[in-house]
């Protein structure tokens, strides 16, 4: 388990996700399959800047992710990290809460100057790190919760959707058996049942939302492999004595792949959302670990300080919200895209 | 029809039996109740206090007392008593349904009959600016996460524009005065993923045979939307709603807290507090039944308003 908690593995997990989306993109570019869907997506221009902000907050994860153990004082400096230090003020460390751009430390009974005044473009926070910065390090917990998540629940669901709609009888009664009983208990309640007990932290986040958020794909492959059951290509190749494990991953997968990947364009943004709610909750990834629903939760207690510190909630809500809302439009589009028959 | 609703209602069995099991196996079997014991004990205790414990709390009994705990007497209402301040959980249960229930039921009605007219509204203008303008709203409003919802609003409506008191739940002060800010927060926060689906339910309806023979009937395209459209488009809108109660859930959970209403909502974060196992464990259980009575209801009523439904 301590593997599974280490920075090492934390950090991998973001890097995949970018590399595993790299690689989507690339290879669809390829595919004759999918070349008509890939134009018509590029037109969009919607669709692209989706994408470029995507890949903006993506870079942004990698940089947190990959970086160095400082002997000295042993502690993690990230790419971002240099980055900040390279660039004024981001890495500046004040000794209290200011307001974007300010010159001395607000809520103070008598403010101080700041070593960067008028230099931290979203102030700082309680203990004096640049909104800014913290703001930029988010992306890498949203890609790791995100990524994590989809990671663990897309091939359960893949494998469990596929048998079920292949197979039929007993597998199928099971099956849906099973996500019947996950799906009758509210999504939140048995998030918070299952990391009470699994106990807090980024993997075990990943774990919960994973049995949670399986479920709607693993019914979406079901109903879309028993459409595919019967058709004839699957039969050909039955006939030709392709065994079920081939015709389940090369003949029957390929053909699910689009709904799949819009599922799972729209299913991230969804995550990421929940994570903020997990953190306002208390179950969140645990305040060593930066993240835009730790930065949300702090700002309960900010907004009722006079004067009102507004930047820390601002600052996380728009960074998020602008994630959440790229991933929406280009699942939308890629909806579009892929099956423009769907288009009202 | 009576056959239907039985054999409806015996479907459902298995399943609430499988939740049961699956709350055993998480907080007697993943979960040692003697972890459950250090966690509420504090620091360091010794092996005495833990037994103590444990037996105080029940948990000190054999795996098949623990078994009939979790679901016999669960389906029996028989919730015991909560892990850390030892008060009834049923007496609590019953005391915050009622606030719980006033704003969520508010917030459930507002918010469909809002999203259904906007819907319509969106409808009516297909394919021009207000329609293009409604739909990139409600993708906006989906993408704000709920607390910022809960967080910001309350500070501008409540601390800013002083509409209502920020915390509190006072029958004699007023209720309606404490329940404002949390029912527009309710709603707001909802309202954008029920208008972009019922959005398409209209939509889909929109196309069909009957609307266009409406239509060369000379009916108005207001009529048309009010009268044919939307009264067939309510069977989706009707049963998807049940699909709502989680969110409800949730939604009571995080604005119940923040305003300080002594609901069920509040009663669970301070369980997650304070780490009491007995009350997250009864709370699970109720929110799945209510979930599968809605379920339930839901194809019912879909049996009832649907005459395609077969009930056999």
């Amino acid at each position: 388990m301590s593997f599974f908690q280490s920075d090492f593995f934390l950090n991998l997990v973001p890097c995949c996700v970018v590399a595993l989306l790299l690689f989507a993109i690339w290879r669809a570019g390829k595919q004759p399959l999918w070349a008509e869907a890939y134009r018509r997506l590029r037109r969009n221009k919607v669709a692209i800047f989706a994408l470029v902000i995507i890949g903006l907050y993506g870079t942004l994860a990698l940089l947190e992710s990959l970086g160095t153990t400082d002997k000295a004082s042993q502690t993690r400096i990230t790419l971002l990290d240099r980055i900040a230090q390279k660039t004024g003020a981001l890495a500046v460390q004040e000794r209290y809460y200011s307001a974007p751009l300010a010159t001395m430390t607000t809520g103070e009974a008598n403010p101080q100057p700041l070593k960067a005044p008028g230099q931290h473009l979203l102030g700082t926070d309680g203990v004096g790190n640049d909104v800014l910065l913290q703001t930029l390090k988010g992306a890498r917990t949203a890609f790791l919760i995100g990524g994590g998540t989809l990671l663990i629940s897309t091939p359960l669901a893949l494998l469990f959707g596929l048998m079920a709609g292949y197979y039929g009888k007993w597998q199928d009664d099971l099956i849906q058996y099973i996500y019947g009983v996950l799906a009758s208990i509210p999504t939140i309640l048995l998030l918070i049942a299952l990391i009470l007990v699994l106990g807090r932290g980024p993997v075990q986040i990943c774990v919960a939302l994973g049995i949670t958020s399986w479920v709607g794909l693993c019914r979406l492959t079901r109903g879309e492999t028993l459409k595919h059951r019967d058709r004839e290509y699957v039969r050909g190749a039955k006939a030709l004595g392709v065994s079920d494990f081939g015709i389940l991953t090369r003949h029957i997968l390929p053909n699910l792949l689009p709904v799949v990947i819009i599922s799972l364009t729209l299913g991230f943004s969804g995550l990421v959302l929940q994570e903020s709610i997990l953190a306002y909750l208390g179950l969140g990834v645990g305040g060593n670990i930066g993240s835009w629903g730790n930065m949300i939760d702090a700002a309960r207690d900010e907004l009722a300080r006079e004067p009102v510190i507004w930047w820390n909630l601002t600052s996380a809500s728009v960074a998020l919200f602008i994630l959440v809302l790229a991933f929406n439009f280009l699942g939308d589009a890629l909806r579009d895209a892929i099956d423009p028959r769907l288009r009202s | 029809m009576l056959r239907y609703v039985i054999r409806r209602i015996l479907l459902a069995i298995p399943t609430l039996i499988g939740v049961l099991l699956l709350t055993f196996f998480l907080f007697f079997g993943l979960k040692n109740p003697e972890v459950i014991a250090r966690q509420n004990l504090g620091k360091n205790p010794t092996q005495a206090q833990i037994q103590q414990w444990l037996a105080d709390h029940g948990y000190d009994k054999p795996l098949a007392e623990q078994l009939k705990r979790s679901t016999v007497d669960m389906l029996l209402f028989n919730f015991g008593q909560s892990d850390t301040t030892g008060e009834e959980i049923k007496e609590r249960i019953k005391k915050g349904a009622g606030p719980s229930l006033t704003i969520q039921a508010i917030i459930f009605a507002t918010g469909l009959t809002i999203a259904i007219l906007i819907a319509v509204l969106v409808a009516y203008f297909r394919g021009t600016y207000v329609d293009r303008f409604g739909t990139l709203l409600t993708v906006v409003l989906i993408s704000i996460v709920y607390v910022t919802y809960i967080i910001g609003l309350q500070y501008y409506l409540g601390k800013r524009l002083q509409y209502g008191p920020v915390w509190g739940f006072n029958r004699e002060a007023g209720l309606a005065k404490f329940i404002l800010i949390p029912v527009v927060i309710g709603v707001v926060a909802g309202i954008g993923a029920s208008i972009r689906l019922y959005r398409t339910f209209l939509l889909d309806e929109i196309n069909q045979d009957y609307v266009r023979t409406a239509r060369a009937k000379g009916v108005p395209e207001g009529t048309v939307l009010l009268r044919h459209v939307l009264k067939n488009a309510m069977i989706p809108i009707l049963t998807t709603t049940v699909a709502t109660i989680p969110t409800l859930i949730l939604g009571g959970l995080l604005l119940e807290n923040f305003f300080g209403i002594p609901g069920l909502g509040g009663y669970l974060i301070d369980a997650i507090t304070n780490l009491d196992f007995a009350v997250v464990r009864a709370m699970v259980f109720l929110g799945t039944l209510l979930t599968l009575i809605g379920y339930i209801l839901t194809d019912i009523a879909y049996a009832l308003v649907d005459p395609r439904v077969r009930l056999e």
